[in-house]
């Protein structure tokens, strides 16, 4: 009997292939977004509000991970440079995306020819926070009906956010959601975050978030 | 169920490190999965004593230690456990923490033969 020390970190192998992704997203010059949230928080609605603002200047691809979603309608694959929808052997029964699917996706993917690269993570607010995709930029998500208490619960993915967009805001006259509240507490573990107040329905605030995002690729790109 | 994927991953580190070692039965194998990880232990128990089957770490047995959620005050430094309805540090009251323990997920040691 011999004890062997290891201490070898288990998500090392996404990691490093994370990190291979973001080589190949830099050589093209894609701009790689992971938006992340829980079930039903609006992320293919935002994916929707974001490609209708920003296609004509911009070329956008997708990579749909959501189970659940309904953006492979013919209408959006129209709208967009390209949409793939990961549906690996696992994928029903996966609760996040990883680095190997968006590997995967992006050899089917025109990089080339995509500014944007939108990736919609499956709805979970836990096990995407794991996985690094190799994006250059996490949003999440947070819907006034989930309740303001979500960052307390879930710490790390509003730790490592860059945004957090808050949908919905229509319902806020009937729903107890304290917006101050909610943004004091995900400052509090992570001061640089930015906050976006939209109604993907009525397309309030859109525009603010589609700005930022426009702002954080002239960034990328002027750093590259 | 990302589980699958992790279990997939340990057993790939222990076999490369049992190999290393000359090694030709695994029996014990420590990890350390932090509080904030949210993986499920019995999960990964179960995907490994399928996956592991026809391998040197067929029967091997997982022992899980837990790491506690940890925030480290970003004013003072003090280090404490966070609840549910507050971050703020308990020292000296102040809002902003970095996240310090937790999210720990790696493989230990293990005990092969």
């Amino acid at each position: 009997m011999k004890r062997i020390e290891v201490v070898q970190s288990i998500l090392e192998a996404n990691d490093s292939i994370a990190a291979r992704n973001q080589r190949l997203l830099d050589e093209n010059e894609v701009f790689a977004i992971n938006i992340m949230s829980a079930p039903g928080a609006g992320k293919t609605s935002l994916l929707l509000q974001t490609v209708a603002h920003l296609r004509n200047g911009l070329h956008i691809g997708v990579i749909e991970g959501d189970v659940a979603s309904t953006l492979d309608s013919e209408r959006v694959r129209d709208e967009v440079t390209a949409v793939v929808q990961i549906t690996t052997q696992h994928m029903s029964e996966s609760c996040a995306l990883i680095a190997t699917m968006v590997d995967s996706a992006l050899k089917r993917l025109p990089l080339g020819d995509i500014d944007l690269l939108l990736i919609e993570n499956v709805g979970n607010l836990i096990c995407p926070s794991e996985f690094a995709l190799g994006e250059h930029r996490k949003v999440v998500i947070s819907s006034l009906p989930e309740g303001d208490d979500k960052p307390m619960k879930y710490p790390i993915i509003f730790a490592d956010a860059d945004a957090v967009v808050i949908n919905k805001l229509d319902l806020l006259p009937y729903v107890d959601f304290d917006i101050p509240s909610f943004q004091n507490s995900i400052r509090g573990l992570n001061p640089k975050v930015k906050f976006f107040q939209v109604s993907c329905k009525s397309g309030a605030g859109i525009e603010d978030w589609c700005a930022w995002l426009l702002q954080e690729l002239e960034d990328h790109r002027q750093k590259a | 169920m990302h589980e699958l994927g992790i279990t997939e991953s340990i057993i790939d580190i222990v076999l490369d490190k049992a190999k290393e070692a000359g090694a030709t039965r695994i029996t014990e194998i420590s990890l350390v999965a932090g509080e904030l990880s949210g993986f499920v232990p019995d999960c990964i128990q179960f995907y490994f004593d399928f996956l592991s089957r026809d391998s040197i770490a067929e029967g091997a047995s997982l022992h899980f230690e837990s790491a506690p959620a940890q925030f480290r005050c970003r004013t003072c430094s003090a280090v404490f456990q966070p609840n549910d309805s507050s971050s703020d540090c308990p020292e000296c009251g102040s809002h902003g923490v970095e996240v310090a323990g937790g999210r720990e997920l790696y493989v230990k040691s293990m005990e092969v033969e």
